[in-house]
């Protein structure tokens, strides 16, 4: 067993997804992710260009849910278009469902998209997200219900759908899935979705067990790094109130 | 004019493009206005909000043309989940980045405008309208790529909330996105603007950088001046979004006759005026 916390080991991992990207928007949506893009940008990636969430791209690297105390400039709603079809930024998505070959949902649940089980967000920007720049995806509950064999509607788009697509889909690039359990990516032959590394204290067999459809596994597959004194530091002083550990419990 | 005065302009059956978005800046006198009206069979184009979701429990709508409906703080518009779950209202869904096509495919009076977002997505599936098209140049390698054919979004009307305005329908916008609204606007046959405060037009580039002046008379057949209009969305730096307000009007929606009740608060024998001093108390 370890006494490191799931979440900071969580937002290593996601701050390791924006590793090398260098110069571009990096998007990262939701509590954790907005944390490990922040983390990234504090200590191994300080050319990542981030908004506050809103309409600014941030100056310094605030703490979540604090303004930034400079503003570095203006990307209002229509400009993330410009940015997106351009191709500079790489996005961190959640997902309701995501299949093996990266296909993601956030619109529906149900077979029948004109009158669904749960309506949830919508297509939201998925589709040209995924067609247009790299995207990786942050999954805080791994189960068997995101984790499915066929999501009921393809908003993100997977390796297969691009596949079909052809010559248009040459942006389309899956990074990473991170999880509350491990590490994923499409690093295989088919490009099906890989069991990268598993988390301190989870085994291979819990995290199978939590999925839909079968990892590819290749070999041992090795434990997700620990974070170091400096991350813990830097993750301490960008949530202070600990918001992370209310989404990912230890 | 008056919230009245815009939806005696509107008829059944109308598309409706809604200016803000999410629960910001968005026109929620007329929508309360639209909500006390007989008006019905509505399509409405929105980068929805609470304006979707009571049109919804209103009865208003018959088809919502969206790529998401949220209250941002509350993530998903429960009175839009149940017209969706309940088969109530139709849909046509798209990405979002589709929606700023169609509605600058419309402003700009060509047919469509091409983009490669909704290829390989199941948009191309469950909307039969969407068509792709065939790029006439070669792209890398000699290829002719296939992309999305976004078709113009054309509105009968559009309705938009900002800060100021003049008279003659110069429109300022303080806070820090202008999103859609000049689109919506440049999209639709008739165009109504409300705002917080009509300013003589001197006072526009006293109160803000000349880029805030976003609308521009050209764009605008109306002005309602409508104070605390966006309520309970937001219209920074005017004010905050009411979040005690919204957290009551989304959870009405889990109570039986919840929607009733709501109404019977906060619409119904209630004109603008009164709502707003009703707030306030």
């Amino acid at each position: 067993m370890t006494d490191v916390a799931r979440a900071d080991v969580c937002a290593v991992a996601i701050a390791d997804c924006f590793r090398g990207d260098g110069e571009i928007l990096a998007n990262p949506i939701g509590t954790l992710p907005t944390l490990g893009g922040r983390l990234a940008r504090e200590l191994h990636e300080p050319r990542l260009v981030m908004t506050d969430g809103e309409a600014c791209l941030i100056g310094d690297t605030p703490p979540l849910g604090e303004a930034p105390a400079v503003i570095a400039g203006w990307n209002p709603y229509r400009r993330m278009f410009d940015v997106v079809w351009g191709g500079r930024r790489h996005v961190m998505m959640g997902a309701a469902q995501i299949d093996r070959y990266g296909n993601q949902n956030i619109a529906s649940i149900g077979a029948d998209p004109d009158r669904p089980m749960r309506q949830l967000l919508g297509f939201r920007g998925a589709p040209g997200n995924t067609i247009n720049n790299p995207t990786s995806y942050w999954i805080p509950r791994h189960s068997t219900r995101v984790f499915v064999e066929k999501v009921d509607v393809v908003c993100g788009i997977g390796y297969d759908r691009a596949a079909q697509v052809g010559a248009a889909a040459r942006f389309h690039e899956l990074r990473r899935v991170v999880t509350n359990l491990a590490v994923l990516d499409f690093e295989t032959p088919d490009r099906r979705m890989r069991l990268r590394s598993v988390h301190p204290g989870v085994t291979v067999e819990e995290v199978q067990a939590a999925t839909g459809f079968e990892l590819a596994i290749d070999g041992e597959v090795p434990q997700t790094r620990l974070p170091t004194p400096e991350e813990l530091a830097v993750l301490d002083r960008l949530d202070p109130e600990g918001l992370r550990h209310r989404e990912v419990p230890s | 004019m008056s919230e009245a005065d815009v939806v005696a302009r509107l008829a059944d059956g109308m598309t409706v493009g809604i200016g803000g978005w999410g629960s910001r800046r968005k026109p929620m006198s007329v929508v309360r206005e639209i909500c006390r009206s007989s008006l019905r069979d509505l399509t409405v184009v929105s980068c929805g909000g609470p304006d979707v979701g009571m049109l919804c429990a209103a009865g208003k709508v018959r088809r919502v043309v969206f790529a998401f409906v949220s209250l941002d703080t509350i993530p998903l518009e429960p009175y839009f989940r149940r017209a969706r779950e309940s088969g109530a209202v139709a849909a046509r869904q798209m990405d979002e980045g589709m929606m700023l096509l169609g509605l600058q495919a419309a402003a700009w009076r060509v047919p469509f405008l091409p983009t490669r977002a909704g290829l390989g997505s199941d948009l191309l599936r469950i909307d039969p309208e969407l068509r792709t098209v065939t790029s006439p140049y070669p792209g890398p390698g000699g290829v002719h790529e296939e992309l999305v054919a976004v078709p113009a979004l054309h509105l009968d009307a559009a309705i938009v909330h900002v800060n100021r305005a003049d008279e003659n329908g110069c429109g300022q916008i303080l806070g820090p996105d202008p999103y859609f609204d000049d689109l919506f606007l440049e999209a639709a046959a008739q165009r109504f603007l409300t705002c917080e405060r009509i300013v003589p037009t001197a006072e526009l580039t006293a109160s803000g950088p000349v880029q805030s002046i976003r609308v521009t008379p050209l764009m605008v057949d109306g002005v309602v001046e409508a104070p605390g209009g966006a309520h309970p969305t937001s219209c920074v730096p005017d004010y905050p979004r009411d979040e005690a307000f919204q957290r009551d009007y989304a959870a009405s929606a889990a109570e039986p006759g919840g929607w009733d009740a709501f109404r019977k608060e906060w619409i119904d024998g209630l004109d603008e005026r009164a709502y707003q001093e009703k707030v306030k108390r």
